[in-house]
């Protein structure tokens, strides 16, 4: 999301206008996904609040839950985002630099509200988290390991995990599934794989073989590659259990 | 054209979604505590943010802890706002307001199974009453709750998680579902359009 359209870009970059948000939400919505997840990288400008009306308006339209993401880096902020009717909020960078902040929104909405989301890739042999990431410009390494990382937030009250694997992100080569099993073993709560599905046969490794609890994608449904019920059928049909 | 719904305001954030889906079914709705519009309103809805103490807190302040139990129009209870309905809830031992029998527990967690109970599950029936009129068997809904009310009589549909729990129930013109209708697809707006055409 930026400037109320969708976009998308590969690695984090190069974002290209992929529509308009209501469209996109009301065509996945009717495809049948179980979640949408908004990420808001429209710029904030220094100290101000980005424009939230948007919320209001994909929520008016949406009959499953949704999630917010980008620009959240206070209580009252994620207060505001909340009201305009989204169902959890997600945070990134902001929870990087005060940690402190997952547990204060954990403590003020619940942990069934409270997502972090992990930019991560593999850096000589370890797995490193990325913060930033919204902005190539401004993207660096955390300084934090990935795996530490998953184990602080959820006992700071992350009720979620996206954990998305940046190397793979937005190439369609497949999810890393190294990389979520890894993390799966150290993670109780939901973990959601993202990063990577290029192939229906992508979302059925990542289930079988990282055993995430869901699948996020963009750019494959972005593109129409592959609608999500015709996915969700052929995940049924290798006896994944899916909402139908 | 009925008048508003009447959503019981418990001061929790998080109803907006809760009157854009009864938006969506043609119906205003208005967030109040005043005893004479939710009285006369034609349907009540006591919805539930947060922990069940807080939530009784509020209804005693505002009086509707008495009031509540003596409404004889359609009331229905979703999530915290079910538990509300029933005997007491384990979380900081809460008296509730004892319209249904039974004490709601705390889930426990299990490798593989963390609470909060978050996500979609499938509704197993129980009862055929209008509340779950095309509703399917093994229809899912979607959940976010770490308390549940194990089944009991007033159960009308049951969910498993660890344990099979009462995810819809009702009695009389009080009906209650664990999940949340108004994020449940549409199975949630069928069960929402039932409550207020079928009672």
């Amino acid at each position: 999301m930026r400037d109320g359209q969708v976009v998308k870009g590969v690695q984090f970059r190069n974002h290209r206008v992929m529509g308009d948000i209501l469209e996109l939400a009301r065509r996945y919505r009717d495809e049948g996904a179980d979640e949408l997840v908004f990420y808001d990288i429209t710029a904030s400008p220094e100290g101000r609040t980005v424009d939230r009306g948007w919320i209001s308006r994909v929520a008016a339209l949406l009959d499953i839950p949704f999630c917010v993401a980008g620009g959240i880096r206070t209580v009252r902020e994620a207060e505001l985002v909340l009201n305009h009717g989204a169902d959890k909020i997600s945070v990134n960078t902001p929870a990087l630099a005060d940690p402190g902040l997952i547990t204060e929104l954990a403590r003020r909405f619940g942990t069934q509200c409270v997502v972090v989301g992990v930019d991560s890739r593999e850096a000589d042999g370890h797995y490193r988290v990325y913060q930033n990431t919204g902005d190539p410009a401004r993207t660096r390494e955390s300084g934090r390991d990935t795996v530490e990382w998953v184990r602080e937030a959820q006992a700071r009250g992350a009720g979620e995990i996206v954990l998305n694997c940046m190397n793979q992100d937005g190439v369609r080569r497949g999810y890393d599934i190294a990389q979520l099993a890894c993390v799966r073993a150290a993670c109780q709560v939901p973990l959601i794989a993202s990063g990577g599905a290029g192939a229906r046969e992508h979302f059925a490794e990542v289930f079988e073989q990282a055993q995430v609890d869901g699948a996020l994608a963009a750019s494959v449904f972005h593109s129409a590659q592959l609608d999500i019920g015709s996915l969700k059928a052929y995940l049924g049909s290798r006896g994944i259990e899916v909402r139908t | 054209m009925p008048g508003p719904v009447a959503i019981i305001d418990g001061g929790g954030a998080n109803i907006a979604s809760l009157r854009f889906a009864l938006g969506r079914l043609g119906r205003e709705s208005v967030l109040t505590t005043d005893a004479a519009l939710i009285s006369t309103a034609s349907h009540v809805i006591l919805p539930g943010v947060g922990a069940a103490r807080a939530a009784m807190d509020q209804l005693r302040a505002a009086s509707l802890d008495t009031l509540i139990p003596r409404l004889t129009r359609p009331l229905l209870g979703i999530c915290l706002g079910m538990q509300l309905l029933f005997d007491a809830s384990a979380e900081d031992d809460t008296p509730c307001l004892g319209i249904l029998t039974g004490t709601a527990r705390r889930f426990v967690p299990e490798p593989g199974r963390p609470v909060p109970h978050m996500g979609w599950n499938q509704l197993h029936r129980r009862a055929g009453v209008p509340l779950l009129d095309g509703i399917d068997e093994g229809a899912y809904c979607y959940f976010v709750h770490s308390y549940a009310l194990p089944v009991g009589d007033t159960t009308l549909a049951s969910t498993r998680y660890g344990t099979d729990f009462a995810a819809v129930a009702g009695h009389g013109n009080f009906l209650a579902a664990q999940f949340h209708p108004e994020r449940s697809g549409t199975v949630g707006a069928r069960l929402l359009e039932n409550f207020l055409t079928r009672y």
